[in-house]
């Protein structure tokens, strides 16, 4: 549905060049909930701004329904826009205007008649669950209300496609959660595809099937949203997952020089078998639990436990082996006393 | 005691006329500034680098301008435009000639401040209105214009107390309003009861327009 190529955007300032997005390959298919993490000044927001042009890319091209969008004129580009709805972090409401006017706007802009958007606004204040605000002031509406009439005028022209720049990132995470659920629950009854900025780790792991993960300008991760984060590889998706080995220091491992210290990933029902207690009793190895957690990433659950084994070394390596054998990600974190 | 009562008659007596000058300069210039200093207002503030409607070049023209008619002192603008007062009016010097170099002062003022309160408006809110596919004439008069409808109100506010400033000093083309009275009756005939009388009506003026331009920016503040 939308599929970017060799997208580049660079801004040119008076000392130089600033490269803010470098060779982004994308793929999005219709009706994904795509997530584009990164940590602020990666160019996420300049991404997702590309893709409805309100950045230009400096080079490269971006298809919608195979569609070349960077090639469009004025015209046609205004006509594309109103097919891709946007919502953002600060709401952007129209603040002399009540909720049914703003979620009219898109609707008086297309020119449609007084009958048929007073419809329309029915409809959509329905579906955000807004009835009884239809004529208040964004002033007079919470963060999480005002959201939703955002989202109720972005839906206005029924578009195929929602961007959400940092959409709840100006939420408490009760307001956050009700407005991932009202995004789902769009996605999944209208078909829309969402494709969504954020540096919030929770909203990529409740409502994202995809996420691509965003550094320095560069997509550095991407993939199912489970795989990506239940076995990350990259420095900066794994400080999302907020992975349990950062935590492992000299202090927490003790006396553990005679440990090999293993961090062991189990993914879905791999976390549910007792398979610490199968090696204890297998191997005859000693384990030590250092550290654990475990992570439900849309609905799916994955944990990681770091481990110290101690024991006779052939039966710790049959022990790992085992491990490794059952389907689980098994990482050697340090061997016998070496430093590092 | 009876002095203080034959004063306060003698103003009220020689007030009505120069008041109606001054009301008739000051609401009519008003009226012909705003209709000018909008529309500069907001093509100045449309066509700067990275707003809606770049243009860069005119955008320089318009700035240029607006400067220079600035930096004009009233007195000398008001005699500098004699000759297009004469094209407008058909005469140089009355209340009506005076009309002219007061809208012409106030042109700028109202476009500045026109411009401010459209360059206050979030970015976000017209990067929103963008994303819906709306055009340039769209984004100025649904979006632009509302929004800055507050901030413009107060602008029209200062402005129309700028002018009464102003208007004192159309007595010298013949303009006559309260600061002609203040001056020929006043300071040069040497009636200090006069003077007095006007600067407490000039002063009750403003107040009155202030309060009430702070009431309209209030209600449009929502």
């Amino acid at each position: 549905m939308i599929t970017i190529k060799g997208l580049y955007k660079t801004y040119s300032c008076s000392d130089g060049n600033t490269e803010a997005l470098k060779n982004i390959n994308l793929r999005i298919e219709k009706g994904d909930i795509f997530g584009i993490i990164g940590l602020s000044g990666a160019g996420k927001s300049t991404l997702i701004r590309c893709i409805n042009r309100l950045e230009e890319p400096t080079e490269g091209s971006i298809f919608i329904d195979n569609r070349d969008i960077t090639k469009l004129d004025e015209n046609e580009l205004r006509d594309m826009r109103r097919n891709i709805g946007m919502i953002f972090q600060h709401f952007n409401l129209l603040s002399r205007r009540n909720c049914r006017d703003n979620i009219a706007f898109p609707l008086k802009i297309m020119k449609y008649d007084e009958r048929q958007i007073e419809e329309r606004v029915d409809e959509l204040l329905d579906l955000v669950e807004l009835k009884d605000k239809k004529f208040s002031y964004p002033s007079q509406l919470s963060g999480g209300q005002k959201q939703r009439v955002a989202i109720a005028r972005a839906l206005a022209t029924k578009p195929e496609i929602l961007l959400c720049d940092e959409a709840t990132s100006a939420l408490d995470p009760n307001t956050t959660a009700s407005i991932l659920k009202l995004l789902k629950n769009i996605n999944e009854t209208l078909g829309i595809t969402i494709v969504i900025i954020t540096h919030q780790m929770e909203v990529i792991k409740e409502i994202c099937n995809k996420v691509a993960v965003i550094s320095d300008g560069r997509i550095v991760e991407e993939g199912n949203t489970y795989d990506v984060f239940s076995n990350p590889y990259h420095k900066v998706t794994k400080s999302f997952v907020k992975d349990v080995s950062l935590n492992i220091d000299k202090n927490t491992l003790g006396d553990a020089d005679d440990m090999e210290i293993v961090r062991i990933t189990f993914l879905d029902h791999k976390a549910k078998e007792p398979l610490i207690y199968k090696i204890i009793k297998k191997f005859d190895v000693e384990a030590n639990i250092l550290s654990g957690q475990m992570n439900r990433i849309q609905g799916r659950i994955y944990g990681n436990l770091v481990v110290g084994l101690r024991g006779n070394v052939e039966k710790v390596d049959d022990a790992i082996n085992f491990l490794k054998g059952e389907g689980l990600i098994v990482e050697e974190l340090k061997y016998n006393g070496s430093s590092d | 005691m009876e002095v203080l009562i034959e004063s306060i008659k003698k103003v009220i007596l020689l007030m009505p006329i120069p008041l109606c000058e001054t009301l008739y300069m000051v609401l009519a210039s008003t009226f012909f500034s705003v209709i000018f200093g909008m529309p500069l207002g907001i093509i100045t503030a449309i066509s700067e680098e990275g707003s809606i409607w770049e243009r860069k070049y005119l955008n320089r023209i318009l700035n240029g301008l607006i400067n220079i008619t600035r930096s004009f002192p009233f007195i000398i603008l008001m005699i500098a435009v004699f000759p297009l007062t004469k094209i407008i009016v058909g005469k140089r010097i009355g209340t009506t000639a005076a009309i002219v170099p007061l809208t012409i002062a106030a042109i700028p003022f109202v476009a500045r401040l026109v411009e401010t309160a459209i360059k206050e408006i979030s970015p976000g809110i017209i990067e929103a209105a963008l994303s819906m596919g709306a055009d340039v004439k769209q984004i100025v008069f649904k979006v632009m214009i509302p929004e800055a409808l507050p901030s413009i109100a107060s602008g029209i506010t200062l402005t129309i107390i700028n002018l009464i400033g102003y208007s004192a000093m159309a007595g010298v083309i013949g303009g006559g309003g309260l600061g002609n009275l203040a001056i020929r009756y006043g300071y040069q005939g040497f009636q200090k009861d006069v003077m007095i009388g006007t600067v407490i009506v000039l002063i009750l003026m403003v107040q009155v327009i202030q309060d009430i331009g702070t009431r309209i920016y209030r209600k449009l503040l929502r």
